[in-house]
């Protein structure tokens, strides 16, 4: 794996608002091919902002960028790129199918491919049975699965999520969890997930990368190596909570950095 | 229970309040029809100072053929006005929207239009539009600043992160446009379109009756404007009442299309609030 270029490199990528804010300085950060990895730091340290930055959805002020050409991703490809936000962020106006299938029809597919694409991603998510439902009729849960569905329906290469389950009952979020392991695992796709969950990052990643507050950048890398599949066993054994603790370390370590 | 059945159960509650709702304002309007009656009898009014509910009913039945094509004109002045104050509200927002030096150089003319008394501008368009055009002018121009204002603010409040979606798939502006800022100031441009059709029939009766008292015309308040100088006034109050009915019509009209288009999705019209 190491062998792989990068799919996405940040390379010393500073981003300076407009109101002058210094959202990050000096980033660098390499995103490997079927990677699982979660960018953890507390609250407006910049993950969200150093996600947008790769997905193309934002230019650096500093700093540059590279996508990898071998996976066809960057400003200006759609489709290679799947975003999943903190809110479902769906439109309330149209049913799950019309929700799931907006990228597909806005990338001019033609009606078949649309329709069968995106029926097969809404049942790969268990949301078979509620494609002709609205969003309002669905629980939070189900509206985030959606969601999904439809960072999935392009078929991208990498999948950048934002926080997504943070708002969720905790039941639910484990469950969206393993749903969401047991995809990376089948696609074999690449993902980047930002939390401020030291739980759910080592139950989820394979590289843990700890982020400083103001201006955000990579403070320490952690890897997890504990085989997958992960499942409840892994969440209640001791080498979890081993990991858990030593991120955790990690995590205030990082936050002292910005006290000092 | 999941949320479906749960609101069907908060529907079948609210039914009794409902139907309330509908009976406690018509109980209102029969005893004050039956007021009206005692104190014409009680105090023997004449019909020209006051006429008796039964008698502006009798008049209206009578005047019929009259009224009926007054009121024709006036719900076609009405009408045209509304849906050029629709076309023309949405086009404006959608075209202040696409470019901020176009929003600041014609919003305030839009926002003087409105401040502006229409009973005051009505006269100088009736001197230099043909009477036709004057009305409809006026019911324009009470009518659209509603849908302007409501869609720009609908426009302006689309989803951020919907918008980033749609950049991430590479949607044309049309694509913006067509799936994603049209339906996301939906409910604000009905919102528009309710307050528009009471203004827009307010917009026609001023416009004729300014242009009543130059002489032509033939629409409704023109009727009322003629039948005051000719003290017939139970014709006056059957006119009335017919211009009652049709602001409660438009109104009942609007807020129904308003439902239908908005029951799946939209939060204010998810019970039968209208």
């Amino acid at each position: 794996m190491a062998a792989d270029p990068p799919i996405v490199a940040l390379r010393e990528v500073g981003k300076v608002f407009a109101n002058a804010t210094v959202a990050l300085d000096g980033l660098n950060l390499d995103i490997r091919h079927r990677e699982f990895v979660s960018l953890l730091g507390p609250s407006g340290c910049g993950k969200s902002t150093a996600l947008r930055l790769m997905a193309g959805l934002s230019k650096p002020s500093s700093g540059t960028i590279e996508w990898s050409p071998a996976h066809q991703i960057g400003p200006g490809r759609s489709g290679a790129v799947g975003f999943v936000f903190q809110e479902p962020t769906l439109m309330p106006w149209a049913t799950v199918l019309a929700n799931v299938h907006l990228p597909l029809r806005l990338q001019r597919y033609d009606a078949q491919t649309v329709r069968s694409r995106a029926m097969s991603a809404i049942e790969q998510m268990g949301l078979a049975g509620f494609a002709q439902a609205y969003p309002r009729e669905l629980s939070g849960g189900m509206k985030m699965r959606v969601s999904i569905a439809r960072a999935l329906v392009t078929d991208p290469s990498l999948l950048l999520l934002d926080e997504p389950f943070a708002a969720l009952d905790e039941i639910t979020r484990f469950r969206l969890n393993n749903d969401l392991l047991t995809l990376w695992q089948s696609l074999k796709r690449t993902v980047v997930f930002v939390t401020h969950s030291v739980f759910e990052s080592v139950y989820l990643s394979n590289r843990i990368v700890v982020m400083t507050n103001r201006p955000g950048r990579v403070f320490t890398e952690l890897a997890v190596n504990a085989a997958y599949p992960r499942d409840e066993g892994f969440r209640t054994s001791a080498e979890y909570a081993g990991y858990c603790r030593e991120v955790s370390h990690a995590l205030a370590a990082a936050m002292a950095v910005h006290r000092a | 229970m999941s949320t479906i059945d749960r609101q069907k159960a908060g529907r079948e509650q609210d039914r009794p309040r409902a139907k309330l709702r509908f009976a406690l304002p018509l109980m209102t309007l029969a005893v004050g029809v039956v007021i009206w009656d005692l104190v014409v009898r009680i105090n023997q009014l004449p019909p020209y100072t006051l006429p008796s509910p039964g008698l502006v009913i009798t008049t209206l039945a009578a005047d019929w053929p009259i009224l009926s094509a007054s009121l024709l004109s006036t719900l076609t002045t009405t009408f045209e006005g509304l849906v050029l104050a629709f076309v023309g509200g949405v086009a404006l927002a959608l075209l202040f929207n696409q470019s901020r030096l176009i929003e600041y150089s014609f919003y305030p003319l839009a926002v003087i239009l409105q401040v502006t008394p229409v009973v005051a501008i009505a006269p100088l368009l009736l001197i230099y539009l043909p009477q036709q055009a004057a009305v409809l002018s006026c019911a324009w121009i009470v009518a659209f600043f509603p849908v302007l204002a409501n869609t720009t603010l609908g426009l302006n409040s689309v989803d951020h992160n919907l918008a980033d979606l749609f950049a991430l798939n590479g949607a044309s502006r049309w694509q913006q446009l067509i799936h994603l800022k049209l339906p996301s100031a939906l409910p604000q441009m009905l919102a528009g379109l309710r307050i528009a059709g009471g203004l827009s029939l307010i917009g026609a009766v001023v416009a004729e009756i300014a242009a009543g008292s130059a002489g032509a015309g033939s629409g409704l308040a023109y009727r009322i404007a003629e039948s005051g100088y000719r003290l017939n006034i139970p014709r006056m109050f059957a006119a009335l009442l017919l211009l009652s009915i049709s602001g409660i019509v438009i109104f009942f009209a609007l807020s129904l299309v308003n439902h239908l288009l908005l029951r799946r999705w939209h939060e204010s019209a998810v019970r039968p609030d209208y």
